[in-house]
């Protein structure tokens, strides 16, 4: 049991618990605040996969803004307290269930069945392509297409969004 | 070290988790975060699996990923906050227009 | 100019007929011009016929037979069936019998139905049915003469239920029409089946075709066997014998130049037309044959039974022709298929001058028709009287009259194939008829009057009486025709008509005797039989009519049997009617038809109902159970991806 393992079995287990307490939680502030949780746990596993930039990113991005989003709508919102996943488990959350479960059990068992072996090992450039240096390389040379697209996705949902949100005026 | 398959294990469990919130929350913004809860999920594989082999390509895909996942929240909550308004809920079960 | 192919006219000419009278005859105000119409076609085409029957007579034997085809019908596969007429001897005789007192008939009807608000209607019925029995008689081929068959029986039951408003014992008229239609449904479906069996035998509907090949099958066949059967069915159906006669006596319901053109005349003949026709299926039958004699003799016996009793003046006359038809199927079951025929021709004539001389009296006393209400009308209606006992003469066999030539005729070739005790019967049979005929004559016409006062009989406009005297004639001079080698004449008729029975006979092995001793003793036999009859009659209704009262009496038995038809109706109503009836409504209707008919149908609908409201919570319009839908098919496409 080396370090890495405990380490990451650590990590997961974070995570997972993270990641059920924000579907059962009843109150959804509490439910963002697990999420944001559950994004910094994630960022942790992204460095020990030695993905620096997709790390920090994750933090600004997912944990920074989009959770602040949600936080905004919510407490804009202002709900009532809402049931718990766990209380009065209808059929419907039974099927959910049952179907989630099925489906991962089937996911797990295509990836240790599938075709070709699976590296068990870091490849030996992962430190290098991790770095921002690389990734700022590969992005404005090779992915430059996508990435102007991506602006103009970006444009439409500022748009989007503003336009749906709007209070309509008479 | 770590097999890739102990991260693509943890990704599948965390995307079925996910599943379970869209089905079987009422709340649309619980749904709406299980739905993040599912992009990040497939982040992580993309991720390990960059690692792995050594491709920088995986991380340029999460990248967009991202990218798009913020544009989607951004107009779904919009989207919420216009229903909201007309309807005074969220609950999704009371939205049932989308039917023939 | 050959005649012939101007016989489509004759049958044209009554279908035009039926065409102005019907669609315009409601608009033609003059009941004059409806008659004219109505009679004038007939007789145009009873004078082409004529024509065309001298100018046959003037030709050789083998060129008396023509076909003249006027357009082709169906042509279908391996059918092909022609409008077509085939104008030989037997079908010129009939065709000159069913124009001929056709045209008698409707002169006449002119006067009987004069103030009817139907008369227009009255005169295109007619003209259609004149249409329909003529293509009956004149068809070249089964399909047609089919069409016609049941074309006639149509417009039976439009005249029947003529005066549709009317009351009539214990119904409608309309209850008579359609008793008279569903009884002849009876028979046609035997003539059905026939007219299949013969086309799968033989491949044709051609007289000419199928009775070519039908010569060269051997006596006794079995499928020539139910073919002549089922064609004997349809004969009983249309000419009211046993056990089909039912519909006869009703049918009087309707006006009485009706009854004498339809239901006496022509209509009726229709069945013996066919039998002579098909001859040939049962020559080769001896067993039909032997059914159809036995039939004609039982059913002349009854029907003049139960004549004897009846009060009705149409109702005697009503079973007055169904024995008559009787003996004319016996002439026909001992194999004499021309006596057969001469007496449907001199039937002919004394049966409708017996019913229009009825109507004639009828029309006097304002249409009453019970003859115990009759009685000393002899010096009211001196035409009337004559005709009627002229008439009854004939039918009672006296000589020279045409029923004696033809009805001894029947008895002599009955015993001379051997069948004496049907000979009995007919010649029982032959003593009723005079007996009861003459009875009615007498209560209607001598004696003292029995009629209320406040009626005032009156003769008959000439329009009426001078049909009477033309058939009363014919009636006298009629038999002339068939005097038989014994009295020296020479059978003219059977001659003229041995072409046409030339294979039948030849299959008979029949020959023509000489003169035998026999002959004349039968014959005086019947004519003593016949006058005893009549003279019983006299003395009794003239005289003493307290014997006929105190006879009733003591044989109340027989006389209630006799009066109530044999209950004949009652068991027919109760064996084959209700059952019918009851299993209709109960099993087929409500179980058939509502249950299972209409159960599978709704059934299915209700399934599809069941099934659909399952499938309708598939969209409900919640995202949630959509997303549901998604994750259980991603499963399964992981499943078949895992399997691989």
């Amino acid at each position: 049991m080396s370090i890495d393992t405990i380490v990451f079995l650590i990590l997961a287990a974070a995570s997972i618990i993270s990641a059920i307490l924000v579907i059962t939680r009843r109150s959804p502030i509490i439910s963002v605040v697990y999420l944001v949780f559950n994004f910094i746990i994630l960022a942790i596993i992204y460095l020990t996969l030695h993905a620096q930039f997709i790390a920090v990113i994750q933090v600004i991005v997912y944990a920074g803004a989009i959770m602040v989003l949600f936080l905004f709508v919510v407490m804009l919102l202002n709900f009532a307290k809402e049931e718990m996943l766990t209380e009065k488990v209808t059929y419907k959350k039974r099927i959910a269930i049952g179907l989630a479960v099925v489906m991962s059990v089937q996911i797990i068992i295509g990836i240790s069945t599938s075709f070709g072996e699976h590296p068990n090992q870091l490849s030996p450039v992962a430190t290098q392509i991790g770095t921002v240096e690389h990734i700022g390389k590969v992005l404005f040379t090779q992915y430059l297409l996508p990435f102007e697209i991506t602006s103009i996705l970006l444009l439409a949902a500022i748009i989007g969004a503003v336009v749906l949100a709007k209070k309509r005026i008479g | 070290m770590i097999p890739l398959n102990y991260y693509l294990a943890l990704s599948a469990i965390l995307f079925s988790i996910g599943v379970v919130g869209v089905l079987a929350r009422r709340n649309a913004i619980i749904v709406f975060m299980s739905i993040e809860l599912m992009l990040n999920s497939v982040n992580l594989t993309l991720v390990a699996f960059s690692a792995y082999l050594g491709n920088a390509t995986g991380q340029i895909f999460v990248f967009f990923v991202l990218t798009v996942a913020a544009a989607e929240a951004a107009v779904g909550l919009a989207i919420i906050i216009a229903l909201f308004r007309n309807k005074m809920t969220v609950n999704i079960d009371e939205i049932n227009i989308m039917k023939w | 100019m050959v005649m012939q192919e101007y016989i489509g006219f004759v049958v044209l000419f009554p279908f035009i007929g039926f065409l102005i009278n019907g669609l315009l005859g409601s608009k033609i105000k003059s009941e004059k011009i409806i008659g004219s119409i109505g009679s004038g076609v007939i007789g145009i085409g009873f004078a082409i016929a004529v024509v065309i029957f001298f100018q046959m007579l003037a030709s050789p034997v083998e060129n008396r037979s023509h076909i003249i085809e006027i357009f082709n019908w169906i042509n279908v596969g391996s059918i092909s069936i022609n409008v077509a007429y085939q104008v030989d001897q037997l079908s010129i005789i009939m065709t000159l019998v069913v124009t001929g007192i056709g045209f008698l008939i409707h002169v006449y009807a002119i006067g009987y139905m004069h103030g009817d608000k139907g008369y227009w209607r009255f005169f295109a019925y007619l003209n259609l049915f004149i249409f329909m029995m003529l293509n009956l008689v004149l068809a070249d081929n089964f399909l047609l003469m089919f069409l016609g068959w049941e074309g006639v029986g149509l417009c039976s039951y439009l005249l029947i239920g003529f005066w549709y408003d009317k009351k009539f014992e214990k119904g409608t008229t309309n209850d008579a029409a359609m008793k008279a239609f569903v009884v002849n449904r009876v028979g046609d479906f035997g003539f059905l089946i026939a007219m299949f069996l013969i086309f799968i035998t033989f491949g044709s509907l051609n007289y000419e075709t199928v009775f070519g090949r039908a010569a060269v099958f051997s006596v006794g066949d079995a499928t020539i066997f139910w073919i002549a059967l089922l064609l004997f069915v349809g004969a009983t159906g249309k000419s009211a014998q046993i056990p089909l006669y039912v519909w006869l006596p009703d049918a009087m319901a309707g006006p009485t130049p009706v009854s004498a053109l339809i239901h006496a005349a022509t209509m009726v003949t229709a069945g013996v037309y066919m039998v002579a026709r098909a001859s040939v299926f049962f020559a080769l039958s001896p067993s039909v044959m032997l059914i159809v004699a036995i039939i004609g003799a039982l059913t002349a016996i009854l029907a003049a039974s139960i004549g004897l009793v009846q009060n009705g003046i149409k109702k005697v006359l009503a079973y007055s022709t169904i024995s008559q038809l009787g003996y004319m199927f016996l002439a026909l079951g001992v194999g004499a298929f021309a006596t057969g025929l001469f007496h449907v021709v001199t039937h002919a004539f004394f049966k409708a001058l017996l019913f229009l001389g009825a109507g004639s009296v009828i029309h006097a006393l304002h249409n009453e028709e019970d003859i115990q209400k009759m009685g000393g009308l002899k010096s009211k209606m001196p035409t009337t009287y004559k005709t009627f006992v002229i008439a009854a003469l004939a039918i009672s066999g006296i000589p020279p009259l045409s029923g004696f030539f033809s009805k001894d005729e029947i008895l002599w070739k009955v015993f001379d194939a051997g069948y004496w005790p049907l000979w009995i019967l007919a010649a029982g049979g032959a003593a009723l008829t005079a007996f009861y005929m003459f009875r009615l004559t007498i209560l209607t016409f001598e004696g003292s009057p029995r009629w209320d006062k406040d009626k005032h009989p009156h003769e008959a406009p000439e329009v009426m009486t001078v049909p009477l005297i033309i058939l009363a004639v014919l009636s006298v001079v009629g038999g002339f025709i068939g005097i038989p080698a014994a009295l020296g004449g020479g059978n003219a008729i059977e001659h003229f008509l041995d072409p046409i029975f030339e294979r039948s006979n030849s299959i008979l092995a029949l020959g023509h005797h000489d003169v035998v001793p026999t002959e004349y003793i039968l014959m005086l036999l019947s004519v003593v039989i016949a006058v005893v009859g009549i003279l019983f009659a006299r003395h009794i209704y003239l005289n003493r009519k307290d014997i006929a009262e105190k006879l009733s009496e003591k044989y109340s038995g027989i006389h209630n049997l006799l009066w109530n038809k044999y209950f004949v109706d009652e068991i027919y109503d109760a064996t084959i009617l209700t059952p019918t009836v009851k299993a209709s409504d109960k099993l087929l209707w409500k179980f058939f038809d509502i249950g299972i008919i209409d159960g599978a149908v709704n059934g299915t609908a209700k399934l599809i109902n069941i099934f659909s409201s399952y499938t309708r919570r598939m969209q409900a319009g919640f995202t949630q159970s959509y997303a549901t839908y998604f994750v259980a098919g991603i499963i399964i496409i992981l499943a078949i991806l895992i399997i691989r």
